[in-house]
């Protein structure tokens, strides 16, 4: 300017691990304590009030029983995840493509939309019994990859419809200053806008996804999948073992969102407040 | 040869006439302001020279052509009140989004957003993101962008109006500057008397329901204006011109005392 006013820039954010993390490391102490209390509280509860270990084990049994058992949840832990991982890339998939779709012909979107948002609503997992059956009595990944890509695909489809419409009227006006067609206008302007949405779309599913593959399980499945793990050493009141399976089922969960999470920080570094 | 001619607008939306019988033709470098009270349709105007409204009755020539025309051959530069600048783009890179649409090669790219953040002041800031920059900062990237492929005419939509007076002030001596040297026609709208005053050569005064254009003056204040132009004689009387203009337009009891300072 002609005039020297003062003009406050913020400094350009940096990449890095804590960039990605989103935290530095002393932001994280809080949480730890938390973490690190709960199981302390756990642990001194179950002592002090004598709880029975059917009814919930302590923490340090869970922990020895994980450590000793590990090899064998490892590998039901992968199995379940596969199918877990298989439910969400197809039900995600399919989900972007339908959005896609349905924001580029708005009254096929109008037409189906409610019925989208109703069915985001129900219980699916209602279904994996039934779902069990359609694919060879349930006892392949196939059925559980079928029920996990069903419930990733709704939430990620109401949210990717919302993020590709909620486009603001002059960013297209711009657009069209520049006679751009439909195409351009989703690769420049709608999908760079729905970006935001459809991350939050896929960590919500990244834990349907779980859910999904793990109570299909519950409804029959290979003898090495965590959900079968978990189910027949409880029956057989196997506590520990069924709790250290639940772990399992937690930790593999987490590294899914977490991935996802990772993904979403590369893909919006442009975000002002994705640190948050 | 004029670079806009409009003849007999009307555009109607629903039962509602926003416009009427417009008729206004623009030669090249004008500065044509176009005023009015809100809901007086002057933006509705703009957007339909533009081509991104198109009208019910009448005809936009712009260049010669037809508006849509003119917009396919991208002709004209738009800017918003609000900046329109997209934050998963860099400030260079918004810059030269029109660049990018229209095809031009990489290197060539480069230079021009280079010379065109030159243009606005804002070297050294290509590779920040736009919401680390202030309003009048991002409001001069988008006027950067609006001139980045050389357009014949610049379409401004209440571009300072989000900006507080200080500000507003310096960035119209700015675009007079860039008026200056870039040699495009434009056409302004505002709802401030002493901007439409200090930068047109042209004020189209407009009445509302219908919108219309009640009154053209011609400003000859002295090209080119600076600072001391807002404290001619020159400049009040005109202002004042434009104001009687806009209450004879707006039915307003005359007998109570105009207000004394040029802003609106």
């Amino acid at each position: 300017m002609t005039s020297g006013a003062p003009i406050a820039v913020q400094p350009v954010p940096r990449g890095g691990l804590g960039r990605l993390v989103g935290r530095r490391l002393t932001d994280w102490v809080p949480a730890v304590v938390v973490l690190v209390g709960t199981i302390g509280l756990w642990q001194g509860l179950i002592v002090w009030l004598d709880v029975q270990a059917f009814l919930l084990p302590k923490p340090t049994s869970i922990a020895t029983t994980f450590w000793d058992d590990k090899s064998e949840l490892w590998h039901a832990g992968w199995y379940t995840f596969q199918e877990a991982l298989g439910g969400f890339v197809v039900g995600s998939g399919l989900a972007i493509l339908v959005a896609l779709l349905l924001a580029r012909w708005r009254p096929l979107g109008t037409a189906l939309m409610p019925y989208a948002i109703a069915a985001n609503a129900i219980p699916i997992i209602a279904f994996a019994p039934i779902t069990n059956q359609w694919f060879n009595g349930g006892l392949t990944k196939s059925s559980k990859i079928a029920i996990a890509a069903v419930l990733c695909f709704f939430p990620v489809l109401v949210n990717t419809l919302r993020g590709l419409t909620s486009v603001r009227p002059q960013d297209i006006e711009l657009m069209q200053s520049y006679a751009a067609g439909q195409l351009e206008i989703f690769r420049r302007v709608r999908i760079p806008t729905a970006l935001p949405f459809i991350f939050t779309g896929l960590k919500v599913a990244t834990v349907l996804a779980m859910i999904g593959a793990v109570v299909g399980e519950y409804f029959g499945g290979a003898l090495n999948a965590l959900g079968v793990l978990i189910l027949t050493r409880s029956r057989l009141f196997q506590f520990n073992q069924a709790w250290a399976g639940i772990v399992m089922v937690c930790l593999f969960g987490i590294a899914l969102y977490i991935a996802v999470a990772i993904a979403e920080r590369l893909a919006l570094r442009w975000v002002p407040s994705t640190s948050d | 040869m004029s670079v806009v001619e409009i003849g007999g607008v009307t555009k109607r939306f629903g039962q509602t006439t926003a416009l009427q019988g417009i008729n206004l033709e623009i030669a090249e470098r004008e500065f044509v302001s176009l005023i009015g009270p809100s809901g007086c349709g002057k933006s509705t105007l703009l957007r339909i020279v533009g081509d991104l409204i198109q009208p019910t009755d009448g005809e936009v020539v712009v260049n010669g052509k037809s508006a849509r025309r003119a917009r396919v051959d991208r002709d004209y530069g738009i800017v918003f009140q609000d900046p329109v600048l997209y934050d998963w783009r860099t400030v260079a890179k918004n810059v030269s989004l029109p660049l990018e649409m229209a095809k031009w090669p990489r290197q060539k790219r480069a230079a021009r957003v280079r010379e065109m953040l030159e243009l606005v002041e804002l070297t050294g800031f290509g590779d920040h993101r736009p919401w680390q920059l202030s309003g009048g900062m991002q409001q001069r990237v988008s006027i950067a962008r609006a001139l980045s492929f050389d357009p014949a005419l610049l379409l401004m939509d209440e571009p300072f109006g989000a900006l507080d007076e200080m500000t507003r002030e310096r960035m119209n001596m700015e675009l007079l500057r860039i008026w200056e040297a870039s040699g495009s026609t434009i056409v302004f709208v505002t709802h401030s008397i002493s901007e439409a005053v200090f930068l047109s050569t042209r004020v189209a005064v407009m009445s509302p329901r219908p919108g219309r254009i009640s009154e053209t003056i011609p400003i000859d204040l002295p090209q080119p204006r600076t600072a001391g132009t807002r404290e001619e004689p020159r400049f009040f009387e005109l202002v004042t011109q434009v104001r009687e203009a806009l209450h004879l337009g707006h039915d307003v009891d005359r007998t109570t005392p105009a207000p004394q300072e040029a802003s609106a």
